[in-house]
Protein backbone atom coordinates (compact mmCIF):
# COMPACT_ATOMS: atom_id res chain seq x y z
CA UNK A 1 0.00 0.00 0.00
CA UNK A 2 1.65 3.29 -0.75
CA UNK A 3 2.34 6.54 1.18
CA UNK A 4 -1.01 8.13 -0.69
CA UNK A 5 -3.40 5.66 0.59
CA UNK A 6 -2.33 6.35 4.05
CA UNK A 7 -2.65 10.07 3.57
CA UNK A 8 -6.47 9.43 2.47
CA UNK A 9 -7.09 7.51 5.90
CA UNK A 10 -6.26 10.11 7.76
CA UNK A 11 -7.97 12.61 5.77
CA UNK A 12 -11.00 10.45 6.16
CA UNK A 13 -10.88 10.59 10.12
CA UNK A 14 -10.13 13.96 10.04
CA UNK A 15 -13.62 14.52 7.96
CA UNK A 16 -15.71 11.93 10.49
CA UNK A 17 -13.86 13.75 13.50
CA UNK A 18 -15.17 17.14 11.96
CA UNK A 19 -19.07 15.66 11.78
CA UNK A 20 -18.11 14.29 15.39
CA UNK A 21 -17.93 18.03 16.43
CA UNK A 22 -20.50 19.26 15.21
CA UNK A 23 -22.76 16.55 16.48
CA UNK A 24 -21.41 16.97 19.55
CA UNK A 25 -21.74 20.76 19.75
CA UNK A 26 -25.38 19.51 18.95
CA UNK A 27 -25.57 17.27 22.13
CA UNK A 28 -24.08 19.72 24.42
CA UNK A 29 -27.07 22.70 22.85
CA UNK A 30 -29.23 19.75 23.43
CA UNK A 31 -27.96 19.48 27.12
CA UNK A 32 -27.92 23.65 28.07
CA UNK A 33 -31.45 23.76 26.85
CA UNK A 34 -32.96 21.09 28.97
CA UNK A 35 -30.44 22.23 32.09
CA UNK A 36 -30.55 25.86 31.38
CA UNK A 37 -33.76 26.22 29.81
CA UNK A 38 -32.30 28.07 27.06
CA UNK A 39 -34.01 27.01 23.44
CA UNK A 40 -32.24 29.55 21.66
CA UNK A 41 -29.80 27.73 19.99
CA UNK A 42 -32.30 26.08 17.74
CA UNK A 43 -30.99 28.06 14.47
CA UNK A 44 -27.55 26.60 14.95
CA UNK A 45 -29.10 22.98 15.62
CA UNK A 46 -30.25 23.14 12.13
CA UNK A 47 -26.97 24.34 10.41
CA UNK A 48 -25.30 21.99 12.28
CA UNK A 49 -27.87 19.10 11.24
CA UNK A 50 -27.20 19.92 7.85
CA UNK A 51 -24.15 19.85 7.56
CA UNK A 52 -23.96 16.43 9.43
CA UNK A 53 -25.93 15.21 6.89
CA UNK A 54 -24.07 16.58 4.23
CA UNK A 55 -20.54 14.86 5.90
CA UNK A 56 -22.23 11.50 5.82
CA UNK A 57 -23.14 11.24 2.67
CA UNK A 58 -19.45 12.15 1.77
CA UNK A 59 -17.80 10.00 4.16
CA UNK A 60 -19.61 7.04 3.01
CA UNK A 61 -18.39 8.37 -0.32
CA UNK A 62 -15.08 8.31 0.53
CA UNK A 63 -14.96 4.55 2.30
CA UNK A 64 -16.21 3.32 -0.56
CA UNK A 65 -13.75 4.76 -2.97
CA UNK A 66 -11.06 3.68 -0.73
CA UNK A 67 -12.49 0.20 -0.04
CA UNK A 68 -12.65 -0.05 -4.12
CA UNK A 69 -9.57 1.61 -5.49
CA UNK A 70 -6.74 0.09 -2.45
CA UNK A 71 -8.48 -3.23 -1.33
CA UNK A 72 -7.20 -2.93 2.52
CA UNK A 73 -6.85 -5.62 4.56
CA UNK A 74 -6.38 -6.39 8.72
CA UNK A 75 -6.49 -3.18 10.63
CA UNK A 76 -7.22 -0.81 7.61
CA UNK A 77 -9.93 -2.99 6.67
CA UNK A 78 -11.53 -2.75 10.25
CA UNK A 79 -10.51 1.49 10.25
CA UNK A 80 -12.95 2.00 7.30
CA UNK A 81 -15.38 -0.57 8.20
CA UNK A 82 -15.34 1.28 12.05
CA UNK A 83 -15.31 4.63 10.03
CA UNK A 84 -18.42 4.21 8.22
CA UNK A 85 -20.34 2.74 11.15
CA UNK A 86 -19.71 5.41 13.32
CA UNK A 87 -20.22 7.83 10.27
CA UNK A 88 -24.13 6.60 10.63
CA UNK A 89 -24.05 6.16 14.20
CA UNK A 90 -23.42 10.26 14.04
CA UNK A 91 -26.23 11.33 12.27
CA UNK A 92 -28.60 9.35 14.03
CA UNK A 93 -26.99 11.33 17.50
CA UNK A 94 -27.86 14.96 15.49
CA UNK A 95 -31.29 13.71 15.04
CA UNK A 96 -32.03 12.75 18.22
CA UNK A 97 -29.89 15.93 19.38
CA UNK A 98 -32.35 17.78 17.35
CA UNK A 99 -35.55 16.62 18.02
CA UNK A 100 -34.62 17.00 21.72
CA UNK A 101 -34.01 20.72 20.89
CA UNK A 102 -37.80 20.82 19.16
CA UNK A 103 -39.46 18.98 22.38
CA UNK A 104 -37.90 21.19 24.83
CA UNK A 105 -39.16 24.70 23.03
CA UNK A 106 -42.20 23.31 23.19
CA UNK A 107 -41.59 22.48 27.28
CA UNK A 108 -40.49 25.45 27.44
CA UNK A 109 -43.75 27.58 26.51
CA UNK A 110 -45.51 25.53 29.03
CA UNK A 111 -45.48 25.92 33.24
CA UNK A 112 -43.04 23.70 34.53
CA UNK A 113 -45.05 20.56 35.90
CA UNK A 114 -42.32 19.08 38.45
CA UNK A 115 -38.55 19.99 38.74
CA UNK A 116 -35.86 18.28 37.17
CA UNK A 117 -33.77 15.79 39.30
CA UNK A 118 -33.12 12.61 37.90
CA UNK A 119 -33.17 14.03 34.09
CA UNK A 120 -30.42 16.93 34.07
CA UNK A 121 -28.19 13.66 35.93
CA UNK A 122 -29.00 11.48 32.84
CA UNK A 123 -28.33 14.31 30.90
CA UNK A 124 -24.87 14.53 32.09
CA UNK A 125 -24.01 11.15 31.83
CA UNK A 126 -25.15 10.91 28.52
CA UNK A 127 -23.04 14.23 27.24
CA UNK A 128 -20.10 12.71 28.59
CA UNK A 129 -20.36 9.22 27.24
CA UNK A 130 -20.61 10.82 23.91
CA UNK A 131 -17.65 12.89 24.26
CA UNK A 132 -15.38 9.91 25.63
CA UNK A 133 -16.54 7.60 22.69
CA UNK A 134 -15.31 9.86 20.21
CA UNK A 135 -12.15 10.82 22.48
CA UNK A 136 -11.77 7.14 22.45
CA UNK A 137 -12.59 6.75 18.77
CA UNK A 138 -9.34 9.37 18.23
CA UNK A 139 -7.04 7.42 20.33
CA UNK A 140 -8.29 4.34 19.61
CA UNK A 141 -8.36 4.13 23.54
CA UNK A 142 -9.75 0.21 24.35
CA UNK A 143 -9.97 1.02 27.67
CA UNK A 144 -11.67 4.29 27.90
CA UNK A 145 -14.24 2.58 25.36
CA UNK A 146 -14.77 -0.37 27.84
CA UNK A 147 -15.63 1.60 30.66
CA UNK A 148 -18.51 3.37 28.37
CA UNK A 149 -20.09 0.03 27.78
CA UNK A 150 -20.27 -0.08 31.67
CA UNK A 151 -22.14 3.10 31.96
CA UNK A 152 -25.32 2.76 29.49
CA UNK A 153 -27.39 0.23 32.39
CA UNK A 154 -27.09 3.44 34.27
CA UNK A 155 -28.86 5.57 31.92
CA UNK A 156 -31.55 3.35 31.49
CA UNK A 157 -32.49 2.66 34.71
CA UNK A 158 -32.77 6.58 35.16
CA UNK A 159 -34.41 6.44 32.13
CA UNK A 160 -37.23 4.55 33.74
CA UNK A 161 -37.08 6.11 36.81
CA UNK A 162 -37.94 9.17 35.14
CA UNK A 163 -40.50 7.58 32.68
CA UNK A 164 -42.12 6.40 36.14
CA UNK A 165 -42.45 9.45 38.04
CA UNK A 166 -44.14 10.76 35.11
CA UNK A 167 -46.54 8.20 34.54
CA UNK A 168 -47.79 8.95 38.32
CA UNK A 169 -47.95 12.08 37.76
CA UNK A 170 -50.35 12.11 34.75
CA UNK A 171 -52.40 9.51 36.44
CA UNK A 172 -52.79 12.32 39.31
CA UNK A 173 -53.84 15.34 37.10
CA UNK A 174 -54.37 14.92 33.51
CA UNK A 175 -53.42 18.63 32.45
CA UNK A 176 -49.73 17.45 32.74
CA UNK A 177 -49.90 15.27 30.27
CA UNK A 178 -48.59 16.96 26.87
CA UNK A 179 -45.59 18.58 28.86
CA UNK A 180 -45.10 14.68 30.69
CA UNK A 181 -45.66 13.25 27.14
CA UNK A 182 -42.81 15.76 25.56
CA UNK A 183 -40.64 15.20 28.61
CA UNK A 184 -40.89 11.25 27.98
CA UNK A 185 -39.72 11.71 24.24
CA UNK A 186 -36.73 13.73 25.38
CA UNK A 187 -35.76 11.35 28.01
CA UNK A 188 -36.43 9.03 25.54
CA UNK A 189 -33.98 10.52 22.61
CA UNK A 190 -31.18 11.38 25.77
CA UNK A 191 -31.19 7.20 26.12
CA UNK A 192 -30.63 6.81 22.51
CA UNK A 193 -27.41 8.81 22.12
CA UNK A 194 -26.20 6.98 25.24
CA UNK A 195 -26.77 4.02 23.09
CA UNK A 196 -24.89 5.17 19.74
CA UNK A 197 -21.95 6.37 22.51
CA UNK A 198 -22.08 2.74 23.41
CA UNK A 199 -22.18 1.49 19.94
CA UNK A 200 -19.24 3.83 18.82
CA UNK A 201 -17.24 2.64 21.68
CA UNK A 202 -17.78 -1.24 20.51
CA UNK A 203 -16.60 -0.10 16.87
CA UNK A 204 -13.48 1.83 18.75
CA UNK A 205 -12.54 -2.12 20.33
CA UNK A 206 -13.40 -3.95 16.93
CA UNK A 207 -11.41 -1.17 15.10
CA UNK A 208 -8.25 -1.88 17.35
CA UNK A 209 -8.49 -5.35 18.66
CA UNK A 210 -10.93 -7.29 15.61
CA UNK A 211 -13.02 -8.17 19.00
CA UNK A 212 -17.11 -7.68 18.16
CA UNK A 213 -18.37 -7.34 21.55
CA UNK A 214 -21.75 -6.65 20.44
CA UNK A 215 -24.67 -8.14 22.27
CA UNK A 216 -22.49 -9.00 24.87
CA UNK A 217 -21.24 -12.01 22.46
CA UNK A 218 -17.73 -11.33 24.30
CA UNK A 219 -17.69 -10.23 27.75
CA UNK A 220 -16.58 -6.46 27.66
CA UNK A 221 -14.97 -6.82 31.21
CA UNK A 222 -12.67 -9.39 29.75
CA UNK B 1 4.21 -22.95 17.07
CA UNK B 2 1.74 -26.11 16.51
CA UNK B 3 0.30 -25.05 12.54
CA UNK B 4 -1.77 -27.81 12.33
CA UNK B 5 -5.75 -27.85 11.78
CA UNK B 6 -7.80 -30.00 14.39
CA UNK B 7 -9.15 -32.93 13.17
CA UNK B 8 -8.51 -33.14 10.00
CA UNK B 9 -5.84 -35.93 8.30
CA UNK B 10 -2.52 -34.35 7.73
CA UNK B 11 -1.81 -35.26 4.09
CA UNK B 12 1.73 -32.86 4.70
CA UNK B 13 3.25 -32.37 7.66
CA UNK B 14 6.42 -30.30 8.02
CA UNK B 15 8.10 -30.32 11.41
CA UNK B 16 10.85 -28.28 12.05
CA UNK B 17 12.71 -28.10 8.82
CA UNK B 18 15.75 -25.79 8.47
CA UNK B 19 17.17 -25.49 4.86
CA UNK B 20 20.61 -24.02 3.84
CA UNK B 21 22.31 -23.14 0.79
CA UNK B 22 25.77 -23.74 1.70
CA UNK B 23 26.06 -21.37 4.47
CA UNK B 24 22.82 -19.29 4.44
CA UNK B 25 19.72 -20.32 5.99
CA UNK B 26 17.00 -20.28 3.86
CA UNK B 27 14.31 -22.13 6.07
CA UNK B 28 14.17 -21.79 9.82
CA UNK B 29 12.45 -24.14 11.77
CA UNK B 30 9.76 -24.24 9.79
CA UNK B 31 6.62 -26.16 10.41
CA UNK B 32 3.50 -26.47 8.53
CA UNK B 33 0.18 -29.05 7.74
CA UNK B 34 -1.52 -29.34 5.23
CA UNK B 35 -4.93 -31.18 4.88
CA UNK B 36 -8.58 -31.41 4.52
CA UNK B 37 -9.89 -29.76 1.45
CA UNK B 38 -8.42 -27.11 2.05
CA UNK B 39 -5.96 -24.19 -0.55
CA UNK B 40 -2.80 -23.14 1.16
CA UNK B 41 -1.02 -20.24 0.60
CA UNK B 42 2.19 -19.13 1.01
CA UNK B 43 3.00 -15.32 1.21
CA UNK B 44 6.12 -12.92 2.04
CA UNK B 45 8.50 -11.08 0.57
CA UNK B 46 10.84 -11.79 -2.04
CA UNK B 47 13.59 -14.20 -0.94
CA UNK B 48 11.59 -15.32 2.51
CA UNK B 49 11.69 -19.08 1.58
CA UNK B 50 8.27 -19.25 0.48
CA UNK B 51 9.16 -21.34 -2.67
CA UNK B 52 12.12 -22.85 -0.97
CA UNK B 53 9.46 -24.25 1.22
CA UNK B 54 7.11 -25.30 -1.62
CA UNK B 55 9.85 -27.20 -3.54
CA UNK B 56 11.08 -29.19 -0.23
CA UNK B 57 7.83 -30.78 -0.11
CA UNK B 58 8.34 -32.79 -3.40
CA UNK B 59 12.50 -31.96 -3.24
CA UNK B 60 13.24 -29.84 -6.18
CA UNK B 61 15.81 -28.69 -4.07
CA UNK B 62 18.02 -31.57 -3.97
CA UNK B 63 19.05 -30.24 -7.96
CA UNK B 64 20.97 -27.84 -5.76
CA UNK B 65 24.29 -27.99 -5.24
CA UNK B 66 25.11 -27.78 -1.22
CA UNK B 67 21.59 -27.72 -0.20
CA UNK B 68 21.61 -29.17 3.34
CA UNK B 69 17.82 -30.41 4.99
CA UNK B 70 17.55 -30.65 8.71
CA UNK B 71 14.10 -31.59 9.86
CA UNK B 72 10.75 -33.50 8.70
CA UNK B 73 8.74 -33.44 5.65
CA UNK B 74 6.06 -36.10 6.11
CA UNK B 75 3.67 -37.11 2.82
CA UNK B 76 0.96 -39.51 4.77
CA UNK B 77 2.90 -39.65 7.39
CA UNK B 78 6.04 -41.61 5.41
CA UNK B 79 9.62 -39.14 5.36
CA UNK B 80 9.91 -37.36 2.03
CA UNK B 81 13.63 -37.39 2.86
CA UNK B 82 13.89 -40.59 3.93
CA UNK B 83 15.38 -43.96 2.29
CA UNK B 84 12.12 -45.40 1.59
CA UNK B 85 10.62 -43.18 -0.72
CA UNK B 86 11.50 -43.04 -4.44
CA UNK B 87 11.90 -39.78 -5.65
CA UNK B 88 10.39 -40.56 -9.16
CA UNK B 89 7.18 -41.76 -7.17
CA UNK B 90 7.06 -39.14 -4.78
CA UNK B 91 6.87 -36.09 -7.73
CA UNK B 92 4.58 -38.22 -9.65
CA UNK B 93 2.46 -37.79 -6.03
CA UNK B 94 3.25 -34.21 -5.47
CA UNK B 95 3.49 -32.66 -9.02
CA UNK B 96 4.20 -29.21 -9.53
CA UNK B 97 3.52 -25.94 -11.74
CA UNK B 98 5.68 -23.29 -12.34
CA UNK B 99 5.42 -19.50 -12.82
CA UNK B 100 5.88 -19.39 -16.22
CA UNK B 101 4.04 -22.22 -18.12
CA UNK B 102 6.89 -24.79 -19.51
CA UNK B 103 5.29 -27.21 -22.20
CA UNK B 104 6.78 -29.62 -24.11
CA UNK B 105 7.87 -28.32 -27.56
CA UNK B 106 5.32 -31.15 -28.34
CA UNK B 107 1.64 -31.46 -29.37
CA UNK B 108 -1.24 -30.85 -26.87
CA UNK B 109 -2.13 -34.28 -26.81
CA UNK B 110 1.51 -35.85 -26.17
CA UNK B 111 2.15 -33.12 -23.47
CA UNK B 112 -0.46 -34.61 -21.27
CA UNK B 113 0.35 -38.40 -22.46
CA UNK B 114 3.71 -37.71 -21.97
CA UNK B 115 3.95 -39.08 -18.51
CA UNK B 116 1.76 -42.04 -18.96
CA UNK B 117 3.86 -43.47 -22.08
CA UNK B 118 6.87 -43.17 -19.26
CA UNK B 119 5.04 -45.37 -17.65
CA UNK B 120 4.57 -47.96 -20.53
CA UNK B 121 1.51 -49.72 -18.67
CA UNK B 122 -1.30 -47.90 -20.59
CA UNK B 123 -2.67 -48.87 -24.45
CA UNK B 124 -3.41 -46.10 -27.01
CA UNK B 125 -7.42 -46.23 -26.23
CA UNK B 126 -6.55 -45.98 -22.66
CA UNK B 127 -4.00 -42.87 -23.13
CA UNK B 128 -6.62 -40.90 -25.58
CA UNK B 129 -9.15 -41.41 -22.37
CA UNK B 130 -7.29 -40.20 -20.08
CA UNK B 131 -5.77 -37.32 -21.98
CA UNK B 132 -9.75 -36.16 -22.66
CA UNK B 133 -10.33 -36.36 -18.37
CA UNK B 134 -7.60 -34.25 -18.03
CA UNK B 135 -8.02 -31.78 -20.41
CA UNK B 136 -11.33 -31.46 -19.18
CA UNK B 137 -10.65 -31.42 -15.62
CA UNK B 138 -8.38 -28.25 -16.21
CA UNK B 139 -11.06 -26.78 -18.33
CA UNK B 140 -9.04 -27.45 -21.80
CA UNK B 141 -11.09 -29.71 -23.44
CA UNK B 142 -13.50 -27.41 -25.74
CA UNK B 143 -10.47 -24.63 -26.43
CA UNK B 144 -8.24 -28.44 -27.33
CA UNK B 145 -10.20 -30.87 -28.54
CA UNK B 146 -9.87 -29.68 -32.39
CA UNK B 147 -6.05 -29.25 -32.27
CA UNK B 148 -4.86 -31.90 -30.13
CA UNK B 149 -2.58 -32.64 -32.80
CA UNK B 150 -0.90 -29.20 -33.06
CA UNK B 151 2.05 -27.81 -31.13
CA UNK B 152 1.26 -26.85 -27.44
CA UNK B 153 3.72 -23.65 -28.14
CA UNK B 154 0.64 -21.90 -30.33
CA UNK B 155 -1.41 -21.86 -27.16
CA UNK B 156 -2.03 -18.62 -25.54
CA UNK B 157 -0.11 -18.31 -22.01
CA UNK B 158 -3.79 -19.33 -20.15
CA UNK B 159 -4.24 -22.53 -21.87
CA UNK B 160 -0.72 -23.35 -21.91
CA UNK B 161 -0.90 -23.00 -17.80
CA UNK B 162 -4.10 -24.95 -17.69
CA UNK B 163 -2.16 -27.46 -20.46
CA UNK B 164 0.74 -28.18 -17.39
CA UNK B 165 -1.70 -28.31 -15.01
CA UNK B 166 -3.70 -31.23 -17.30
CA UNK B 167 -0.02 -32.50 -17.90
CA UNK B 168 -0.15 -33.06 -13.80
CA UNK B 169 -3.57 -34.07 -13.58
CA UNK B 170 -2.87 -37.38 -15.83
CA UNK B 171 -0.05 -39.12 -13.38
CA UNK B 172 -3.21 -38.33 -10.96
CA UNK B 173 -1.22 -36.84 -8.23
CA UNK B 174 -2.64 -36.07 -4.88
CA UNK B 175 -0.78 -32.89 -3.87
CA UNK B 176 -0.44 -30.52 -6.70
CA UNK B 177 2.18 -27.42 -5.74
CA UNK B 178 1.97 -24.07 -7.39
CA UNK B 179 4.98 -21.81 -7.42
CA UNK B 180 3.52 -18.28 -9.05
CA UNK B 181 1.21 -19.93 -11.47
CA UNK B 182 -0.44 -16.57 -12.70
CA UNK B 183 2.36 -14.51 -12.11
CA UNK B 184 3.10 -14.49 -16.04
CA UNK B 185 -0.98 -13.92 -16.76
CA UNK B 186 -3.21 -11.06 -17.35
CA UNK B 187 -6.12 -10.46 -14.92
CA UNK B 188 -8.97 -12.86 -16.96
CA UNK B 189 -6.21 -15.86 -17.85
CA UNK B 190 -5.46 -15.36 -13.55
CA UNK B 191 -9.17 -16.06 -13.25
CA UNK B 192 -9.32 -18.65 -15.02
CA UNK B 193 -6.56 -20.66 -13.05
CA UNK B 194 -7.89 -19.66 -9.60
CA UNK B 195 -11.30 -20.72 -10.88
CA UNK B 196 -9.69 -23.96 -11.81
CA UNK B 197 -7.90 -24.29 -8.57
CA UNK B 198 -11.22 -24.24 -6.56
CA UNK B 199 -12.34 -26.72 -8.81
CA UNK B 200 -9.60 -29.09 -8.45
CA UNK B 201 -9.39 -28.45 -4.65
CA UNK B 202 -12.52 -31.19 -4.22
CA UNK B 203 -9.64 -33.51 -5.02
CA UNK B 204 -6.63 -32.55 -4.87
CA UNK B 205 -4.44 -30.68 -2.14
CA UNK B 206 -3.06 -27.75 -3.66
CA UNK B 207 -0.08 -25.54 -1.93
CA UNK B 208 0.40 -22.12 -3.58
CA UNK B 209 2.87 -20.02 -3.50
CA UNK B 210 1.94 -15.91 -4.75
CA UNK B 211 3.33 -12.58 -4.20
CA UNK B 212 -0.52 -11.43 -5.33
CA UNK B 213 -2.01 -10.98 -1.88
CA UNK B 214 -5.65 -10.45 -3.04
CA UNK B 215 -4.89 -14.17 -4.59
CA UNK B 216 -3.94 -15.32 -1.66
CA UNK B 217 -7.19 -14.46 0.05
CA UNK B 218 -9.50 -14.97 -2.98
CA UNK B 219 -8.30 -18.58 -2.99
CA UNK B 220 -6.41 -20.01 0.25
CA UNK B 221 -8.17 -21.13 3.01
CA UNK B 222 -5.09 -21.23 5.32
CA UNK B 223 -2.79 -18.97 4.72
CA UNK B 224 1.50 -18.77 6.24
CA UNK B 225 3.32 -15.80 6.42
CA UNK B 226 6.95 -15.86 5.95
CA UNK B 227 9.32 -13.22 6.52
CA UNK B 228 13.57 -14.13 6.36
CA UNK B 229 12.96 -17.80 6.35
CA UNK B 230 10.79 -17.96 9.44
CA UNK B 231 6.51 -18.80 8.98
CA UNK B 232 5.70 -16.08 11.28
CA UNK B 233 1.89 -16.92 11.50
CA UNK B 234 0.21 -19.47 9.96
CA UNK B 235 -3.81 -19.75 10.01
CA UNK B 236 -7.05 -19.14 8.76
CA UNK B 237 -6.76 -16.84 5.36
CA UNK B 238 -10.09 -15.20 6.88
CA UNK B 239 -8.40 -14.45 10.00
CA UNK B 240 -4.96 -13.41 8.49
CA UNK B 241 -6.42 -10.88 6.38
CA UNK B 242 -8.70 -9.28 9.06
CA UNK B 243 -7.41 -9.53 12.21
CA UNK B 244 -3.28 -11.13 11.87
CA UNK B 245 -2.33 -12.24 15.13
CA UNK B 246 1.30 -11.14 14.32
CA UNK B 247 2.13 -7.51 13.83
CA UNK B 248 4.90 -8.23 11.16
CA UNK B 249 1.93 -9.62 9.20
CA UNK B 250 -0.42 -7.03 9.60
CA UNK B 251 2.94 -4.36 8.09
CA UNK B 252 3.12 -7.10 5.49
CA UNK B 253 -0.67 -7.36 4.54
CA UNK B 254 -1.44 -3.41 4.92
CA UNK B 255 1.57 -2.53 2.88
CA UNK B 256 3.57 -0.91 5.78
CA UNK B 257 6.68 -3.64 5.02
CA UNK B 258 10.04 -2.53 4.07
Amino acid sequence: MDRHFFEELDSLKKELLNMGSLVEEMVGIAVKALVEHDADLLETIRQNEARVNRLQVDIDEYCLKLIALHQPTASDLRFLLGISKINAELERVGDHAANICKGISVILEKEQIKPFIDMPQMVDIVGSMFRESLHAFVNLDVDKARTILLRDDQVDQLRYKIIQELVDLMKKDPGTVETAVCLILTANSFEKIADHATNIAEVVIFVAQGKDVRHHFEDPLL
Amino acid sequence: MDNSAPGIHNKIEIIDLDLYYGQFQALKSVSMTVGGNNIVGLIGPSGCGKSTLLRSINRMNDLIEGVKIKGRVLLDGVEVYGSKMEIYELRKRVGMVFQRPNPFPLSVFDNISFGLRVEKSYNRKKISAIVEKSLRAAWLWDECKDKLHESALTLPLDQQQRLCIARLLAVEPEVILMDEPCSALDPIATMKIEELMMDLKKNYHIVIVTHNMQQASRVSDLCGYMLLGEMVEFGRTSDIFTNPRDNRTQDYITGRYG
